[in-house]
């Protein structure tokens, strides 16, 4: 039993992805005033300081940026075992800021209200933005994104994996789907 | 990895890698503390017992306050206040307890080896040691632990010397296994009454002098002089004690000029420690006592946030539950 998997984006696609996506934030914000980015453990941590250098190439400007890690938020602790922990880093305050919430796949939604509810705790921001590289549909919440990098249908049975090199820039994303 | 471990009993049947995510979850947890609001909804809906049998402010309050940060419901029992004293038996003690559905039991008691007979006859708790006898103390290490390895970068090839009565401490013991199966080269001195025969065999170099253990060390760990346990009869006087096994200025010159000074506490200022060193510029006592808050909340996270049946695990994981 091997898995299939075909290539939904290749770093090209990946980059123009996020290239239309850093115009778009800087077009609904009108420019980078009180804004901050916010990228999800891991994969959002990376796609995050990717918009950082885009935007800052295209306006000259270096928008604050964090990573925050989960974990301690998820909603099924105690039904597996113990989820290894990331840190979260936000050296900046989240009051009043428009943020950014960066991840690499939306899926169920569950992350991202774990990723609200993480925000919230640290802070009181003016608004929060959903920017994703992937959407694969299949919500169990009422969470949309704001920023898609591409709509993927999937089925339930197959995997979006995001794969980045040691510099976190991504490199490809396939769609796996399993072979019985 | 997954830690597997359901409790806590000792340092000593932990492995590196367990140690080391311990440690890492630790770190992770440690930013909580600095926050406005100090408090992540982790462990909702758990109950954490802590069943004192003995005295205890840091540890107990540290353990209640990782509790409380992670959102757990955390009762506290000191012996003297509870059916203890009126003769109730450890075991029905713990089975009364266990009957109200808590999910971790933290305990202290004077005998060794108390929770590790808890822990065979209660079905569902998991137990944590915050010390047991002359046993173990496994969170006061694997803070010790955190905190050298937040100055360090390390614990591999430091030379860390332990001073004070090594025969009753169970945080030298756990201290002790930890840090030799870290790679660290441990050293323990101090007076002879107070060394047990057959220490080396846990890997423990004995010094005959203080000024032989400082020499050179990385860490110098000093314990306090108990007192109220068994100082009196094992030493001719504290003053002599002072003399010989305090550490100053002056001996700590022997050390590493980075040497870290710590100790577990109470502190006996001007007897194992005089209070210049204590306060002085390399003494990490109040960043012991800060992680140590860390350190338990990785504790309680890893031993409650999980669920150990394993047939709840398997189905998870091939369901592949990714939020």
């Amino acid at each position: 039993m091997s898995d299939e998997s075909t290539t939904l984006l290749d770093a090209t696609g990946v980059g123009r992805a996020l290239t239309r996506i850093s115009h778009e934030i800087l077009e609904k914000n009108k420019g980078t005033q009180d804004l901050v980015l916010v990228g999800i453990r891991t994969g959002g941590d990376h796609l995050s300081r990717d918009i950082f250098n885009r935007i800052r190439d295209f306006e000259g400007v270096e928008l604050p940026v964090g990573a925050i890690d989960i974990t301690m938020y998820r909603d099924d602790l105690g039904i597996r075992s113990a989820p290894q922990m990331h840190s979260t880093e936000i050296p900046f305050s989240l009051d009043g800021k428009n943020v950014i919430l960066v991840d690499d796949v939306l899926y169920t939604g569950r992350t991202i209200r774990a990723a609200l509810d993480a925000l919230m705790d640290l802070g009181r921001p003016r608004s929060i933005q959903l920017a994703v590289l992937i959407d694969r549909g299949h919500r169990e919440l009422p969470i949309r994104a704001d920023y898609v990098g591409r709509n993927v249908p999937t089925s339930i049975s197959e995997n979006v994996e995001v794969e980045f090199d040691s510099d976190g820039t991504a490199l490809q994303i396939r769609l796996i789907k399993p072979r019985s | 990895m997954d830690f597997t471990q359901k409790h806590i009993l000792g340092i000593d049947h932990l492995s590196v890698a367990e140690i080391d995510l311990i440690l890492n979850t630790a770190a992770n947890f440690k930013e909580i503390n600095n926050r406005d609001i100090k408090k992540v909804p982790t462990l909702r809906g758990k109950t954490i017992i802590n069943l004192f049998f003995e005295a205890s402010t840091r540890t107990r309050t540290s353990f209640e306050i990782a509790g409380k940060r992670l959102s757990a419901d955390t009762i506290n029992i000191s012996a003297s206040a509870s059916s203890v004293v009126k003769g109730e038996t450890l075991e029905d003690t713990a089975m009364n307890l266990e009957a109200m559905h808590p999910d971790i039991i933290v305990m202290r008691h004077s005998a060794s080896g108390a929770p590790h007979y808890l822990a065979k006859r209660l079905p569902r708790s998991s137990i944590i040691n915050a010390g047991d006898g002359t046993h173990e103390h496994p969170s006061q290490a694997l803070l010790d632990m955190m905190t050298i390895r937040e100055h360090k970068g390390r614990l591999d090839g430091l030379k860390v010397a332990i001073v004070g009565d090594i025969t009753h401490s169970r945080v030298v013991r756990s201290n002790l296994i930890g840090l030799t199966r870290m790679g660290a080269d441990v050293r323990v001195a101090g007076p002879g009454t107070m060394i047990p025969p057959g220490i080396e065999r846990l890997g423990a170099t004995v010094c005959r002098s203080l000024n032989e253990a400082l020499e050179g060390a990385d860490v110098v760990m000093m314990l306090r002089i108990q007192l109220e346990r068994q100082g009196k009869s094992l030493l001719p006087t504290l003053r002599e004690y002072s003399r010989f096994f305090g550490l100053n200025p002056s001996n700590l010159a022997l050390a590493k000029p980075d040497a870290l000074v710590m100790h577990p506490g109470p502190m006996n200022r001007g007897v194992e420690i005089s209070t210049s060193v204590a306060d002085g510029p390399q003494s990490v006592i109040l960043d012991q006592v800060e992680n140590g808050v860390a350190v338990r909340m990785a504790l309680l996270y890893l031993v409650g946030g999980a669920n150990n049946d394993e047939s709840t695990i398997q189905s998870s994981q091939s369901k592949g539950v990714t939020a």
